[in-house]
């Protein structure tokens, strides 16, 4: 490894005063997780390193009004949290699959974000939970959607010098669930060949919820839809996010259209995903073909949106049999 | 660029120089030399140089030596108490036939221990989160389930 400094600053100002002084070779380090696997194999050479972890104005986690992340929160306290697993289900579902426990208790979400790998985990639910990038820079905060904040691969909104401070997302009414889905050849340490996140909020304008029954059994899709449409299960609003399709994690916006407002239904549900994989532009790729990728965001696209709506019904439900849907 | 670490590593207070680039796990096995803990890759797949820093397993290849400053940090030499007996989660590995090679086992082990003092009876389910970032090429890791549930049982 070539030398570097190692700085330690405790606070934002102190941060970007510092990156400033760097002469353009500093590098901001939180976890380390991409940053440390980076100069080990001599892709980057930084004259400096500006560690994030020690400055207590990027570690908060509040709720008091939708939710509030700090960017230097790590995945394992994200995953474990128990409000952000009923009310932001599909964070859970993403933070809880980032590489090993190992990694998980030091690597962060903004590391995750801000290395903008088109497979980052944790980029598709936050694209469908709206959230909010809370951005410091030396003349004070802005922020951008997190729709905005991706450029491309390794590449964000964020101007030299610039720090991600945290995440700011809605609260959702009770109607709302939330799912993402990692597919990977194996369940542990492996980036998604494809992820694909929903979030729902559904209105039932019959009287009664009688497919919550079915959501219990291991009843085939088409029966579970044929309820939803029967007792006119109506999707009032819906974002779908698709993460290595495509240079960056991008939103299904024209699937998104297609479903709001409707009453859920097989036929609506067949097209949905078509319209998701019309979408994206995924590439062949040691993980996965192109042809392959394009094949599984019809299945994934559905199955999230499903599992999302099962969230709501049963929102007791944390655990429920990995169904073929 | 030399600097002054502090630490407390298995118990004891300890100072060293380091240089500001090293990661931990070069601290601790060509500086301290406590070869214990094992390199594999390097990159964090493989867990093989897993310790327990302030409680939590963490990859000590990944681990900027600038962090550790008034951390507390156990590898696989702080398990065996002062009089040379094996901790529990050693002695259950070996009654269970969890090793074979054996490189991989201090990280297993050390996964393991965070899991333990965490939480003395976890699940299966809990266990195997436990050792997800630790790859083994000989066991099959059957046995190295049984040993760590055969401490939880004991307990
Ligand atoms: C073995 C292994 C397995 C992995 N598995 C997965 C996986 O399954 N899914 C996945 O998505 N990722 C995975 N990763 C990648 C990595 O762990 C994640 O991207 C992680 O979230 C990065 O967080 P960090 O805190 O370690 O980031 P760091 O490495 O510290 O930083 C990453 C980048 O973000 C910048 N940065 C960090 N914080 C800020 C901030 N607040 N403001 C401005 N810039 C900032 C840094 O300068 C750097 O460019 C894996 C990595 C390893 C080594
Ligand atoms: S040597 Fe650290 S994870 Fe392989
Ligand atoms: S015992 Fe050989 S690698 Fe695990």
């Amino acid at each position: 490894m070539g030398s570097f400094e190692y700085l330690r600053p405790a606070s934002i100002s102190e941060a970007i005063a510092l990156m400033e002084g760097s002469g353009g070779r500093g590098v901001y380090i939180a976890g380390g997780t991409d940053v440390m696997v980076l100069i080990r194999q001599k892709k980057i050479f930084p004259g400096c390193l500006i560690s994030l972890r020690n400055i207590g104005d990027l570690a908060y986690l509040n709720t008091a009004s939708g939710l509030a992340i700090g960017s230097a929160v790590t995945h394992n306290a994200i995953a474990k949290n128990e409000f952000i697993q009923k009310k932001y289900t599909a964070l859970t579902d993403a933070t809880n699959k980032v590489g090993s426990l190992q990694i998980r208790n030091v690597a962060t979400m903004g590391g995750n974000i801000c290395n903008a790998a088109p497979s980052a985990d944790t980029a598709c639910p936050l694209l469908v939970l709206d959230a909010q990038a809370v951005i410091a820079g030396k003349d004070g905060d802005r922020k951008v959607p997190i729709d905005d904040f991706f450029l491309g691969p390794n590449k964000v909104a964020l101007k030299p010098g610039e720090i991600l401070k945290g995440f700011a997302m809605p609260a959702f009414n009770g109607r709302t669930g939330s799912a993402y889905i990692k597919h990977t050849r194996r369940q542990a340490m492996d980036l998604p060949m494809l992820g694909v996140a929903a979030r729902i909020t559904i209105r039932i304008d019959g009287d009664e919820i009688g497919c919550k029954d079915a959501l219990c059994t291991i009843d085939n899709i088409s029966n579970i839809l044929r309820r939803f449409e029967d007792e006119k299960l109506v999707c009032e609003d819906i974002r779908i996010a698709m993460g290595v399709v495509a240079p960056r994690p991008m939103r299904a916006k024209k699937a998104e259209e297609a479903l709001k407002g409707k009453v859920i239904s097989e036929a609506l549900f067949e097209e949905i995903g078509e319209i998701a994989a019309s979408e994206c532009q995924p590439r062949d790729s040691i993980r996965g073909e192109a042809w392959y990728r394009r094949d599984m965001v019809k299945v994934l696209t559905r199955r999230a949106i499903l599992r999302a709506v099962d969230r709501v019904i049963r929102p007791d439900d944390m655990i429920w049999p990995e169904r073929l849907w | 660029m030399k600097k002054e670490i502090n630490f407390t590593l298995n118990n004891e207070k300890v100072t060293v120089e380091a240089d500001t680039q090293w990661t931990l796990l070069y601290v601790l096995r060509e500086v301290l030399e406590m070869t214990g803990t094992k390199e594999g890759c390097g990159y964090g797949e493989c867990g093989a140089c897993t310790v327990v820093i302030d409680g939590q397993a963490v990859n000590s290849c990944l681990y900027p030596i600038m962090e550790v400053e008034g951390r507390n940090i156990i590898t696989i030499e702080g398990l065996m108490t002062k009089s040379g007996e094996l901790d529990p989660i050693q002695k259950a590995f070996v009654d269970e036939g969890a090793v074979q090679c054996g490189f991989c086992i201090p990280g297993m082990i050390m996964s393991a221990k965070a899991l333990l003092d965490a939480k003395p009876k976890p699940t299966e389910d809990e266990i195997k989160e436990s050792i997800e970032g630790n790859l083994c090429r000989c066991t099959g890791y059957v046995k190295i389930i049984d040993a760590i549930k055969s401490v939880a049982g004991g307990r």
